[in-house]
Formats: C-alpha cells, sequence, structure tokens
C-alpha cells in the first residue's frame, strides 16, 4: 500500500522535473514541475473527437492502458513492506500485466485506419518485444542471487556487499533505467518532442486521442516512469528503515527524473533502424548482471 | 463393461446409416453420436480424474495377442479435451456445413470420416497393445485425410491433402519400428510388458527407442523439423476439421510422447534436455513464420508449432524434474504441458472457428483484403480478440496460467542450477520470452488488419455476421478461456491426479498446494481486480464525458482532405521492420515489376512467404533424388518389348543367381581343397 502511494506521488512531480531539467540544460527557464499534471487536468475536463473509422477498441483501449499500468503499480513493494499483490513469480505477471496495456494501446492505434498510426503500432510492437527478455533474466539473476521469486522478497533480501555486487547493482540500474526509457519511448529510442510524424512511436499511436482518454495515456506514462524509478530505489533500500526509506525514496526518484532530463538534453534519437540492435544489446547487458551474479555465487565451474 | 461395446455399436450404426437419410438429418445424426459417446467416454474418464482408473483386457487374437484398455488419469485428461472439442467442433461444423447443402455424397463421407476420427482418438487414448494402436493410428490419420479434402475440386487441397497423407505415414513409419522392436524384444504388443521389459533395461537401448517413438510422435504433434504438414492441411480443410485437428488430433501426438514416457521410463534427464531445446526451436520458429504469413489459416497453423513448443518445454522440464529428482519442477512442468494442451485447445479451436465465420462472410483468407470487419463481424471479433489475448498468454485469460506455471518451474529450477542447465534455463527464458512477445505482435497484426480500419477491398457480396446459433460453441470455448483465466485454482485440482502419475509420485498435490496454489490465487483476485478497475475507471469515464461535447471527424491525415482506405498500414508494412531484422531467419519469394519511364506504366508486388527448412529438408532432397533418379529414365520408355524384356531378365536372374552362387561355393570349396 505504501508503495502504491509512494509511486502515485513520484509519478505527479516525475514528468515535471524531466522537462524542467531540459529547459534548463537547453538554457530555458521552463514551466513548473507540475504543469505535465495540469495538463492532464485540463484533458480530463475536455470533450472528445473520435474518428469515424474508429470502434468500441478505441474507447475501451486508454482504460484497459491506464488500469494496466495501476495493476503493475500494485505488485511494486517499498523496502520491508510488500506491494498489494505479491506471490511468487509475480514479476511475470507485471511483465504480462504491462504487455496487456500496450496490446490495447496498439491495436487502439491500428483502429482508426490511419496512415501513420499503424506505423507507430508496428514499432512499439518490435521494440518492447525486444526489451523483454532483458527484463526477465534481470529478474533470473535477483532469484539466483536471492533464492526467492517475488519482487518483495527478492528486493529485501538483496544485500550489497562486495564490489561484484556493486557492479551488478550498477548495471541493473542502467538496464532498467533504459526499460523505463524504451516503454516511454523516450529518448535513445524515440523522440516525444519531434514534430514529424514518421519519425515517432508513442507520439503518433495517441495522434487521435482526445479530452479523458488522452488524458489517461498521458497519466499512465507519467506513472509508468515512477514505476520503474520505483524498483530502482528498491534495489538500493532493502534493509533501511521508513523514516530514512522514504525520503531516499524521493530522492533517488528525483535523481533520477534529472539523470533522464539530462539524457535527453545531450543525446540524440537513434535512427529507427538501429534501435533493435540497441535494444537488444540491453539482454546482453543483464546476461552480464546474470554472470556476474553466477560469479558471487561461486557457481562458475 | 457394457460401456465399450454401447460406444463401438453407436459409431459403427451411424457409419451405416449416414448414407441413407436425408441430408437435413446427417449432421444431427453424426452430432448425436458424438454427444452420447462424449457422455459415455467422459463418464468413465471423470472418474479415472477422481483416482478410479480402469482397465479391460481382451483376449484378442492370434496376431495381436491380448488387447489392453487402460484408462488412466492421463488418458482421462485428453479424452475430456477431445470430447469437448468434437462436441463444440461439430455443432459449429453442422452450421458451417449448411453451405454445401448440395454435395450430398460429399457430406456423408465427411459425416462417416468424422465419427471415425472421435472414435479414432477416443480409441488412441486408451488402447495399450501396439498392433492395435497402430490400426486406430492409421484409422485417424486417413479419416482426417478425407476430412481435409473436403474441397477437393482445389488443386491446392488436394495437394495439401497428399502432403498430410505422406508425412503422417512417415511418422507411422517410426511407430512401427518402434512397436516391432518392443515386440521383438519382449514377444508381447502390450505396453505393460514393454514397461515391466525397459525397467530393468536402463542406457542407450531404452534412449532410441523412446526418441523413435518420439520422432514419429512428433510428426503428428508438428515439432520443428516435422511440421511441414500442418500449413498446408490446416488452411485446406474445413474451419470446424481445421479447429479440431489442431486443437486435438495433433494433441495425440503429445498424448504419445507423454505415453511413451510412462511406458518406457528412459533417462530422463537426457531426454528432457532433447525435448527442452526442441521445443524452444519450435515454438520461435513456429511464431517467427507465423508473423509473416498473409493467410490468416496458415497464421493459425504456425501459431499451432509454437504453441506445440510451449507444451513441449513444459514436458521437457517434467521430464528433467524427474531425471535430476527435482520434484517440484516435475510437477510444475508436467502440470503447465498438460494445462496448456487443454488452453490451446480452447483459443486454437477458436481461432480457427472465427476463421472460418471470416472466410463464410468474405470468401477469402487473404488478410491483406480484408479490414474494418469489426463493425460488419462484431461478435466474431469480440470472440477473436479473447482468443488473440489468450494465446498471446497474457493475463487475465487462460494461456497465461499455463505460460505462468512454466515460468515458475524454470525460475525454481534456477534456484538450485549448476552450469549446463542454468544455460539450458536462460535459453529456455528466453525462447520463452520471445515466444510470447513475437506471439503479441502476430496477433496485434492479424486482429489490427483484419478487423480495425477500414475495408481494404469491396465485396461484390454482402458481408455480415453469421448465425447465432453458430455463434453458440464459440461462446461456450470462451467461457472456458475466461473461467481457467479467472478461477485457476479449480482446474489446477483437476489436473493433479494426471500429474502424479506422470511424476510418479502422490506428493504431488502437497507440491501443488505450497508452490502454485497461493500464487494462483492471487492472480484470480488480480484478475477480478483488475476487471474491476477498468469498470471503475471506465465508470468515471463516462461520467466525466457525459456533459461534454462528443464530436465524430475523419482520422487525422496530417492535412490530407481525401485518405483512401489504401493508405491504411497493410499487414505487410505493420511487420516490415520485425521482417528486416529477421531477415536471416525467414525466406520469401517475391514477383515485381517496378513502375518505370516518365508517363508511368502499372506495376505490382507480390510476396509469397515460403519456409526455409521445407526448403532445406524436404524441397531439396526431393529435388538432388529427381535428378538422381532422372538418370535412369531411360528404362522407362515405353515400349512394350523393353518391358518383357525386364521382365525376362528379372526372371532369369531369379533362377540364375543361386545357382551361380552355388557354383561359386563350390569353386571356393574347391580351392580350399587345393
Amino acid at each position: 500500500m505504501l508503495s502504491f502511494i509512494l509511486i502515485l506521488i513520484a509519478g505527479v512531480f516525475f514528468t515535471g522535473v524531466i522537462i524542467r531539467t531540459k529547459s534548463i540544460a537547453s538554457g530555458r527557464k521552463g514551466p513548473g514541475i507540475l504543469q505535465p499534471i495540469s495538463d492532464v487536468v485540463r484533458l480530463f475536463k475536455k470533450g472528445a473527437v473520435y474518428s469515424q473509422t474508429t470502434s468500441f477498441i478505441f474507447q475501451v483501449a486508454p482504460t484497459i492502458y491506464f488500469s494496466s499500468v495501476v495493476m503493475a503499480m500494485m505488485l511494486i513493494p517499498f523496502g520491508q513492506s510488500k506491494g498489494l499483490i505479491s506471490f511468487n513469480g509475480d514479476f511475470v505477471f507485471f511483465a504480462y500485466v504491462l504487455a496487456l496495456g500496450k496490446f490495447f494501446s496498439i491495436i487502439s492505434a491500428m483502429d482508426t485506419g490511419s496512415s501513420f498510426e499503424g506505423m507507430g503500432a508496428s514499432r512499439e510492437s518490435l521494440y518492447s518485444l525486444l526489451a523483454e527478455p532483458a527484463f526477465f533474466i534481470l529478474m533470473g539473476s535477483f532469484a539466483l542471487l536471492t533464492g526467492y521469486t517475488s519482487f518483495q522478497e527478492m528486493f529485501a533480501a538483496l544485500h550489497l556487499g562486495s564490489y561484484i555486487s556493486y557492479a551488478i547493482a550498477i548495471l541493473a540500474t542502467f538496464v532498467l533505467v533504459m526499460i523505463a526509457m524504451i516503454e516511454n519511448s523516450r529518448m535513445p529510442i524515440d523522440d516525444p518532442k519531434t514534430h514529424l510524424e514518421l519519425t515517432m512511436i508513442h507520439e503518433v499511436m495517441i495522434l487521435d486521442n482526445s479530452g479523458f482518454d488522452l488524458g489517461l495515456m498521458l497519466s499512465a506514462g507519467y506513472l509508468k516512469f515512477a514505476l520503474y524509478g520505483a524498483i530502482i530505489v528498491n534495489l538500493f533500500i532493502g534493509m533501511v528503515p521508513y523514516p530514512y526509506a522514504i525520503p531516499l525514496f524521493f530522492i533517488i526518484q528525483f535523481l533520477l527524473a534529472i539523470i533522464i532530463g539530462l539524457i535527453e538534453s545531450f543525446i540524440a534519437r537513434f535512427r529507427m533502424s538501429h534501435n533493435p540492435q540497441f535494444i537488444f544489446a540491453l539482454t546482453s547487458v543483464s546476461l552480464l548482471i546474470f554472470f556476474g551474479v553466477l560469479l558471487v555465487l561461486g557457481k562458475f565451474i | 463393461m457394457t460401456m465399450i461395446p454401447a460406444f463401438l455399436a453407436i459409431g459403427f450404426f451411424v457409419i451405416l446409416t449416414i448414407p441413407f437419410v436425408g441430408v437435413k438429418y446427417k449432421g444431427i445424426l453424426v452430432y448425436l453420436a458424438i454427444v452420447v459417446n462424449a457422455g459415455l467416454t467422459g463418464y468413465l474418464a471423470i472418474q479415472a480424474l477422481m483416482g478410479m482408473p480402469f482397465e479391460i483386457i481382451f483376449p484378442g487374437n492370434m496376431v495381436t495377442g491380448a488387447i489392453a484398455l487402460r484408462l488412466d488419469a492421463l488418458s482421462a485428461w485428453f479424452i475430456l479435451i477431445i470430447n469437448f472439442i468434437f462436441i463444440t467442433g461439430g455443432f459449429y461444423g453442422f452450421f458451417y456445413m449448411k453451405a454445401y447443402q448440395n454435395l450430398t455424397k460429399n457430406l456423408s463421407l465427411h459425416g462417416i470420416v468424422f465419427v471415425l476420427l472421435y472414435s479414432a482418438l477416443i480409441s488412441l487414448t486408451v488402447i495399450q497393445n501396439g498392433m492395435v494402436f497402430l490400426i486406430a493410428w492409421e484409422i485417424m490419420a486417413l479419416s482426417a485425410f478425407v476430412g481435409v479434402i473436403f474441397e477437393h475440386e482445389k488443386m491446392a487441397t488436394i495437394k495439401a491433402g497428399f502432403n498430410y497423407l505422406l508425412q503422417s505415414h512417415v511418422s507411422i513409419l517410426f511407430l512401427m519400428l518402434g512397436f516391432m522392436w518392443a515386440a521383438y524384444k519382449t514377444g508381447s504388443y502390450d505396453f505393460q510388458v514393454l514397461s515391466n521389459f525397459t525397467a530393468d533395461e536402463k542406457g542407450a537401448a531404452t534412449v532410441i527407442l523412446f526418441t523413435t517413438f518420439f520422432v514419429g510422435f512428433a510428426f503428428k504433434a508438428g515439432f520443428v523439423p516435422f511440421h511441414t504438414w500442418l500449413p498446408y492441411a490446416h488452411p485446406a480443410a474445413p474451419a470446424h476439421i481445421s479447429g479440431i485437428m489442431s486443437g486435438v488430433m495433433i494433441k495425440i501426438g503429445i498424448f504419445g510422447i507423454l505415453r511413451m514416457m510412462l511406458v518406457i521410463k528412459p533417462d530422463f534427464a537426457i531426454i528432457g534436455y532433447i525435448i527442452l531445446v526442441v521445443s524452444v526451436i519450435s515454438g520461435l520458429y513456429g511464431v517467427m513464420l507465423a508473423i509473416v504469413q498473409h493467410n490468416l489459416k496458415r497464421l493459425l497453423a504456425y501459431h499451432s508449432i509454437e504453441n506445440i513448443g510451449i507444451i513441449g518445454m513444459g514436458i521437457g522440464l517434467g521430464s528433467i524434474g524427474l531425471g535430476t529428482g527435482n520434484l517440484v519442477l516435475a510437477t510444475l512442468g508436467f502440470a503447465a504441458a498438460l494445462l496448456h494442451v487443454w488452453n490451446h485447445a480452447l483459443f486454437k479451436s477458436l481461432l480457427f472457428f472465427t476463421a472460418g465465420n471470416i472466410y463464410q462472410a468474405t470468401h477469402t483468407l487473404n488478410i491483406e483484403q480484408l479490414g474494418g470487419l469489426i463493425k460488419k463481424m462484431p461478435q466474431t471479433a469480440f470472440l477473436f480478440l479473447i482468443a488473440a489475448i489468450a494465446i498471446s498468454g497474457l493475463p487475465p485469460f487462460n494461456g497465461f496460467i499455463s505460460e505462468f506455471i512454466l515460468y515458475s518451474g524454470l525460475y525454481h529450477w534456477l534456484l538450485d542450477a549448476r552450469l549446463l542447465s542454468l544455460v539450458a534455463i536462460v535459453f529456455a527464458i528466453l525462447g520463452l520470452v520471445m515466444i510470447g512477445g513475437l506471439a503479441m505482435l502476430c496477433f496485434t497484426k492479424a486482429f489490427g488488419v483484419i478487423f480495425l480500419g477500414n475495408a481494404r477491398q469491396t465485396f461484390k457480396h454482402e458481408v455480415h455476421e453469421v448465425s447465432f446459433q453458430q455463434l453458440i460453441p464459440l461462446y461456450l470455448i470462451v467461457f472456458f478461456i475466461v473461467a481457467i483465466g479467472f478461477f485457476p485454482v479449480f482446474f489446477l485440482k483437476l489436473l493433479i491426479e494426471p500429474v502424479s502419475l506422470l511424476a510418479g509420485n502422490s506428493a504431488v498435490a502437497g507440491i501443488f498446494e505450497t508452490n502454485t496454489m497461493q500464487a494462483m490465487q492471487q492472480i484470480s483476485w488480480a484478475a477480478w481486480g483488475f476487471i474491476a478497475l477498468i469498470s471503475i475507471i471506465f465508470m468515471v469515464r463516462k461520467l466525466v464525458s457525459r456533459k461534454r461535447t462528443i464530436a465524430v471527424e475523419p482520422t487525422w491525415g496530417c492535412g490530407y482532405v481525401k485518405p483512401t482506405s489504401n493508405m491504411q498500414y497493410t499487414a505487410s508494412s505493420f511487420i516490415r521492420s520485425y521482417t528486416k531484422l529477421f531477415k536471416p531467419m525467414l525466406l520469401s519469394y517475391k514477383k515485381e515489376k517496378n513502375i518505370q519511364g516518365i508517363f508511368p506504366t502499372d506495376g505490382f508486388f507480390e510476396s509469397h512467404p515460403y519456409d526455409k527448412l521445407e526448403k532445406w529438408l524436404i524441397d531439396t532432397p526431393i529435388m538432388e533424388f529427381k535428378s538422381f533418379m532422372s538418370r535412369f529414365i531411360f528404362l522407362q520408355n515405353g515400349r512394350l518389348q523393353f518391358y518383357i524384356l525386364y521382365g525376362i531378365i528379372f526372371i532369369i536372374s531369379i533362377i540364375c543367381i543361386p545357382i551361380v552362387y552355388d557354383m561359386f561355393i563350390h569353386l571356393i570349396g574347391y580351392f580350399k581343397q587345393l
């Protein structure tokens, strides 16, 4: 329960911090960090325009997409406290429930019969499938390291002791940040600020969404960032008591947002044809983590 | 005891009477026979699942020896699946076949083979005598062949049928080899005798015997590289036959593998690794090729290969668990395999039936010509969507449950694995994740292109939804797809008996309780919570936007005012980045004519996806063989005189060779005396 509320709060400011960082890095003052949320609130109050081609899929898809992210949030623990739902192998459910949301966002893009949105849908489905193995191998490494297979038990048992384990934690952070970037269609993969439909991934899929639905789509994106941020926080706070852990949670989330903002400011978007290689390289990084864990456990014969 | 004669008598009676009843009653008669027989066998099967197996031994005759029928929990599980799919498929087929009312003779034959196929499949699950098993196997193969070639006036259908017939006989060849070896060693065709014999025999002999059976059954199940008949046979058959073939007939191959595991008890660890590797490759290869298909039924056929791979992974894990004494792994592996057998039977038959609806409505299965069907056929679209989510392994439906059990098996194995097994685990996890992701890509493509957007082609006839009666069995299947997703615990309890049989240990129930049930309970709550969450948000959305203005406008076209349906994303363009990325694995033949000149002429582009393995393993060897054989074509010159000469040469050599041989021996003897 605690983690659910914390992620909600973090989701409120996370994207704002990213935008602010980008503004400062490019020499502007930038909007306040609550601007994205007030945008969403404004969208919630608006009417909507639907394409005449669309069917009920287009109407329900944003709701299901948003719900899938909220569902995934319920699975994330916070240090010693479990998530709302916790069981052995819950990370499998986590990945698959997010995939369900993606399934609906892809078919809702196809529902408009547009010549652009299919493009985004095609890319999204390919890239997210390529990112998935990295997550599963990462979780496999943690399971191997700790001997548990649920988020909460794994993170609680994750002790950072030796040098190798620090290396593993840093690599894991890298992988998770990159997965978060891919899942949210952010910088090295996709440029949310681009003006040309041909080079977009996520933005082009929601071209026809408006009003409440668009608000749901956007807020799901904000929550997704905080969601992956929370997993990264969990890597480090294992046994820390709450009075320290809660401020630490926000500090790490804040730092993460700044780092993402900096990445977005100083890295250009990859060519579309290079994205799959980059994404699949993440799997090799997580395999590196896996072998690191084998070293720690002395299972390398 | 009276049930078996009753079962046979009903089938026999119906087969004899079908040709003589009116065309309207043929279907009803066939369906009644299936339902009554399903009731009989279902009763026995449920008893066996409750822990009361059934055994009867017929005296048989001189050739076969005693014929044992044993209905244990494993047979029971498969009997229930076969019954369910035949009841729904038969009902669907009854309405599907209405379009062919005037083909009276064909319908009679079709009804007969439908009953035969059902009886053969049920018999195969209980017969435990090698000889009789092969006969039933042959009946199944032949009746399925006749079922496939219902539209025999089409060249492609006949070709597909013969391809299937040939390959299923290669499969029978392997099975025959296995049974003959067994009969030679034990002097009996009974499985029990073979089981007793192999219990003492350890090592290479059992592994080779099992591998022979595995290859034989793998042809039927469609493991790569024995899969090439599937993508031809499924599209050629009528929809209900495709659904039944993919739903249950290829599962009889899985049943055979599991049965032989129980009978032969080979070195489980080695066998497990072999099956695991073959399965992961099957799963990946199947889904990779499924994505590039444009014919909906072919696409579904390749997905059957993928799902057979997933089932095989479960069997592999279970077998490794048995071999290494890891009972939890064995339990989870076999449970995942058996549950996925049912899950796949459910959603794949549903997908084939919806494909049949689409074919009836539009007379085409080429997805590039379809589009926007959700407005014309909303119920079919809804059913297809549920099945698509389920087959992609996404929660909250049944596909997720079996894949989750498979994942928990893999991650459980990870905890006490050594280096070699770790490599296998990483390989399997990567494989399973990629299979899931690729399946999602494939079904977003299929659903998006067929049902969403605008129609890509206008049909001369009106496209409308099929009759509601025809949709009833489809809703029944959906009911189970949803029920397994939302109440997994109940269905897992049914699995306890068959899994304990396979794991050879009754501690399975306890493992289920401690390992899986807790997670399953949570998943079922999560599924309910998810639905509740969606409905709440949807209500809020309704409430908030009630007073707002809702407008309907054309799709955003970037300022272009006259968009046409040809400007939509097509199936090929949707998967273009995928095909570029996976190019080394794929093969496609292209025909194109470019547009040239200042005043453009007409141009066209066609691409036909093909199977690389089929080219390497079947087409190329056949071509080589043909070109070798063509050197001897001068012998077949069509002149009668030459043929008589060959006959004379043959007779003379038959007479002379023994004489010459004798003389030779005599000569050698003579030399020896020197």
